[in-house]
């Protein structure tokens, strides 16, 4: 029943990343697009989470700390950037 | 009782994230796109680290998936916080039905 479950929420979480895409490749700006790459790396991490809790494999949860800290580090360096530079 | 519990807490978190994903697909300029992403994959992102923690149910991995609660806890806001003033003073233009611009009217007043 829980394959059935953590299938379903796999799936959830695919389409959320492809309506996060739709809105990277829209734009119209800059942080229009950070905004979604912000946004594809917590639905990243979500997947890898709970691909951890349905195969039981520990170490996907150390790929997910390092994925949540470098999207931080991503979304932080290119809003500094925006704030410098032409937005368009 | 704990593969529903974790049943639940996933579908309840992939529900957030797909609204999450929904609000910055639909929502009208980039302010309220990133208002939708923060709030909403947070929310998400912990229901799904409490489904996996119950699931995998030893101590390592609980605190693992603490860490990251508290991680994207304390960084979503200020990675929002930092978009949302950066696009502000890049001029991005606001939503044509925006109500209030207390920065704008603050500086309107003193000229």
């Amino acid at each position: 029943m829980l394959e059935v479950i953590s299938d379903t929420t796999l799936v959830t979480l695919g389409v959320a990343l492809v309506l996060a895409f739709i809105r990277l490749v829209k734009g119209p700006t800059l942080p229009d697009r950070i905004v979604a790459m912000d946004l594809f790396g917590m639905l990243v991490v979500g997947l890898i989470v709970v691909l951890a809790g349905s195969t039981g494999v520990r170490a996907m949860l150390d790929a997910a700390i390092v994925i949540a800290l470098i999207g931080f580090l991503g979304t932080v360096a290119y809003a500094t950037y925006v704030e410098r530079g032409d937005p368009q | 009782m704990t593969d529903i519990l974790t049943a639940t807490v996933w579908l309840v978190g992939s529900a957030f994230a797909l609204l999450a994903a929904a609000g910055v697909l639909r929502m009208p300029d980039v302010f309220t796109r990133m208002q939708a992403s923060t709030k909403a994959s947070t929310l998400g992102l912990g229901c799904l680290l409490i489904g996996a923690a119950l699931q995998l149910g030893d101590f390592g991995s609980l605190i693992r998936a603490a860490s990251i609660g508290a991680f994207v806890l304390l960084t979503t806001p200020v990675a929002g916080h930092v978009i949302a003033r950066a696009s502000y003073f890049a001029d991005v233009p606001l939503w044509k039905g925006t109500v209030l611009d207390e920065r704008r009217a603050d500086s309107a007043r003193e000229h």
